[in-house]
């Protein structure tokens, strides 16, 4: 049997199961909120301690990231993503996964061309969209600001 | 009650986001790189700031607050320091997470084992 990318495409969705929509959505919703939660908790501690906006936000950032490579690290980010989905994807626990996972699991392939350039898999599309996109918005600021 | 706005709004991006995942073929790596765009368009055109004022993290640990981290961190640096800025902001402003998932990732892969994922 021949089959075009189409006809493989439509057999293929038939075949594969429905993706149980009516789990996957609340766990999201459960999980990322109580991220974000967690996330507002280490933020007033932080401010508590005497911390300014900024670096709180940023002291938050590196304290859910180190939780991220943690959980990757002994194997429980797996487990609660095949449960949560976008819920430990979407929040900055999931750059963290993003590039913990990589860079542990592709260690075999050596330290430069394993571990170090596979950890930017995910992370390096991410960064360079985002540094771009920040730059592309620093000059047309600028553009305002010069012009008046 | 910021506790609950947090959990409501970090919950409704993460459950919209799980509707891409299961609607669309979209891969991870495009979800994450168009939501930190997104952020900083949406900061640039003044819509974010308010939901973080509302929310707090609940608007800023999804990967969207990433990009609004790097547009505020932008639009301080230029107003400081000019076009220099515009290169320096963005980066500046989200290096603690950026180098803290660069160290700590680094730092797993020497101390464990790439296991076999039966």
């Amino acid at each position: 049997m021949k089959l075009d990318r189409k006809e493989y495409q439509t057999l293929y969705e038939k075949k594969s199961p429905p993706t149980p929509s009516a789990k996957t959505i609340p766990a999201a919703f459960l999980v990322g909120g109580l991220i974000c939660v967690l996330g507002q908790v280490l933020r007033t501690v932080f401010e508590n301690m005497g911390l300014d906006k900024e670096a709180a936000g940023s002291a938050v950032s590196i304290s859910l990231v180190f939780l991220g490579v943690a959980l990757t690290a002994c194997r429980l980010f797996e487990k609660i993503a095949k449960f949560a989905g976008a819920g430990t994807l979407v929040p900055i626990t999931g750059f963290a996964n993003s590039i913990a996972a990589p860079a542990m699991e592709f260690k075999t392939e050596g330290f430069v061309l394993g571990t170090c350039v596979k950890m930017f898999s995910i992370a390096g599309p991410v960064l360079t969209f985002g540094i771009s996109a920040s730059v592309f918005y620093g000059v047309i600021l600028w553009l305002m600001e010069v012009m008046g | 009650m910021m506790y609950l706005k947090a959990f409501l709004v970090g919950g409704v991006i993460c459950a919209l986001s799980q509707v891409l995942i299961d609607r669309t073929r979209l891969t991870p790596a495009r979800i994450l790189s168009a939501y930190v765009v997104l952020g900083v368009i949406l900061t640039g055109v003044g819509l974010w700031g308010p939901l973080v004022e509302w929310a707090g993290c609940g608007a800023t640990v999804p990967l969207l607050g990433f990009g609004y981290t790097m547009a505020e961190g932008v639009k301080k640096a230029v107003a400081e320091s000019g076009l220099l800025g515009a290169f320096t902001g963005g980066l500046t402003a989200t290096a603690g997470g950026i180098a803290a998932a660069v160290g700590f990732s680094l730092l797993a892969a020497f101390l464990f084992k790439p296991g076999d994922r039966s």
